[in-house]
């Protein structure tokens, strides 16, 4: 059954990538060529900003929600770790309502500055879009990852003197790498790959899933379409070995 | 709360304790902020999808005319999920369960390997995947058409969270030793797999139905490079709303999957509040 349907088909599309009419040569092209290279590191960009965003906003919060008790707590830790199932399509509309032309912060904007702010379909929605399906993952990870941390090196710490600063940099931060690593990879790894929300709002912007999808369905360019598919298969599951050496478990799903 | 055991004389303790709760505050102000940007947007288009004119705002009234419409327009986009959202629940079990058990009992190299395997669809894209599948199967028309070309990728897409869930489960209880002792006790291998190793892997089974179920309930990625006009599911339909459709209708119908999905992800919270049995915390 996954011989037959998973990967057969993927030896195929393998195969197919290099089958067009520059053959091979089609996999260089994906760096070579202005128009893709433009858009992979266009997508590269997005996606290693929306994983550097969410791991900061993700670390505060878990190590707030791990260090206090304090009632709504678990509902706190519900609300965040919801989206983690919702699909791209649902987040890219989520944004328009956000960031969209009868969006909520087009309105806020308006009264508070006489200025409406409207940027769903651009860059910066796009990266709003995928911050919400990242932080989630990260606070997953991030959260267990603080569970474990041994409270008596940062007691140690503080004995010797070190200021909040101090045990941070010197002690907290470095015992989580492994799970900033892990994490990171993943939502890195999931933004490169994420179609569903593209798909509502890079109507201006080209990312790569994006590229494949026009390529296959608009230009009929079949081989292209496959050259880049296998090459951003690639690079998720790189990310995501990565993420497994470091411990990390957390599905990049979406 | 690290600060109040600090061995250090009140003296000093004062304005440690003020600063400890302007931080808590601080750090408690910026956590809601986050929760608030996941759910507001949420909250915003189940409150449209029931508005009667969403650019004048509530004042408008509230009504059920927009779903009323959906129904009319996509009812068989949202009958269709949940038939291939069971479709490849039952298919997932029927593969996964004697596949993870397999797996688990092996341990070997070759079954690492497999497992490698089974799990990789979770490291492509769907979009990648779904190429894949096209370039394969696409000229099998018949296939090709029905509902069954996507209940094929749906099954690639979740079956490693069946297994996963399943296999985490049985590492945990020493499936093993209760197999074995089963079995010098005289059952037979049915009766050891009815008895023993189905009751003991419920939780897993359990936990990977939820997100099996969920997972297909929902997917985009894939099921938009395979369906065709008559194969359409709920988020296919979702997007085709999103871009022809006015807000209200498209807020209604995100409203319908919110409320298929919500039951679903609260029971996969409350699982995980009961063990985090799930396939490797998800």
């Amino acid at each position: 059954m996954v011989v037959a349907f998973f990967l057969l088909p993927m030896a195929r599309l393998i195969v197919t990538g290099a089958s067009g009419p520059s053959g091979i040569a089609a996999y260089a092209a994906i760096l070579v060529e202005p128009r893709y290279r433009a858009t992979l590191i266009n997508t590269v960009v997005l996606a290693t900003a929306t994983t550097a965003a969410a791991l900061v906003v993700s670390t505060i919060a878990a190590l707030f929600l791990q260090r206090h008790r304090f009632p709504g707590r678990s509902l706190l830790i519900a609300l965040l770790t919801f989206p983690l199932a919702l699909p791209g399509v649902v987040i890219g509309f989520l944004i328009i309502l956000l960031a969209g032309r009868q969006g909520l912060i087009g309105d806020v904007t308006a009264f508070a500055f006489g200025e409406k702010w409207v940027f769903a379909y651009s860059m910066q929605g796009l990266f709003l879009g995928y911050l919400y399906f990242s932080i989630p993952r990260v606070i997953l990870t991030v959260m267990a990852a603080v569970e474990k941390l041994d409270p008596a090196l940062e007691e140690a710490a503080r004995t010797l003197g070190a200021q909040p600063w101090a045990v941070h940099r010197d002690v907290i931060l470095p015992a989580l790498m492994p799970a900033f690593i892990a994490s990171g990879a993943i939502a890195f790894a999931t933004a490169m790959g994420a179609f569903g929300t593209a798909f509502t709002l890079a109507t201006n912007v080209n990312v790569l899933p994006m590229l494949i999808y026009t390529e296959f369905t608009l230009s009929a360019n079949i081989a292209m379409a496959a050259a880049l598919s296998v090459g951003l298969g690639l690079v998720t599951w790189a990310a995501l070995a990565l993420a497994r050496s470091a411990g990390g478990t957390v599905a990049a799903a979406g | 709360m690290t600060e109040m055991r600090r061995p250090l004389g009140p003296i000093i303790r004062r304005p440690h304790v003020l600063r400890a709760r302007l931080l808590f505050a601080a750090q408690l102000v910026f956590t809601l902020l986050l929760a608030a940007f996941l759910i507001v947007p949420a909250g915003l288009s189940m409150l449209a999808g029931v508005t009667e004119n969403y650019f004048i705002g509530v004042r408008s009234g509230l009504t059920l005319r927009w779903l009323a419409q959906v129904w009319e327009l996509y009812a068989d986009t949202i009958l269709r999920s949940f038939v291939i959202a069971i479709a490849t629940l039952v298919v997932t079990i029927v593969i996964g369960l004697p596949a993870a058990y397999a797996l688990h009992r092996r341990g070997d190299r070759v079954a690492r390997l497999v497992e490698e395997i089974i799990t990789l669809p979770l490291a492509i894209p769907g979009l990648a995947i779904a190429l894949a599948l096209l370039l394969s199967y696409g000229n099998f028309s018949d296939f090709r058409r029905s509902w069954l070309f996507i209940l094929v990728g749906h099954v690639i897409f979740t079956l490693p969270f069946m297994v996963r869930s399943i296999m985490a489960v049985l590492a945990a209880v020493n499936i093993n030793l209760l197999d074995e002792g089963a079995a010098s006790l005289g059952a037979s291998p049915w009766q050891r797999f009815r008895d023993v190793i189905v009751p003991n892997v419920k939780p897993g089974l359990l936990a990977g139905s939820l997100m099996v179920v969920t997972l297909s309930l929902g997917e985009f990625n894939l099921t938009w490079m395979l369906h065709t006009p008559l194969t359409k599911t709920l988020p296919v339909g979702l997007a085709d709303s999103y871009a022809s459709m006015r807000l209200e209708v498209a807020s209604a119908y995100t409203l319908v999957f919110f409320i298929m999905i919500i039951p679903l992800l609260v029971a996969m919270q409350f699982m995980a509040g009961r063990g985090g049995l799930t396939g490797g915390r998800r």
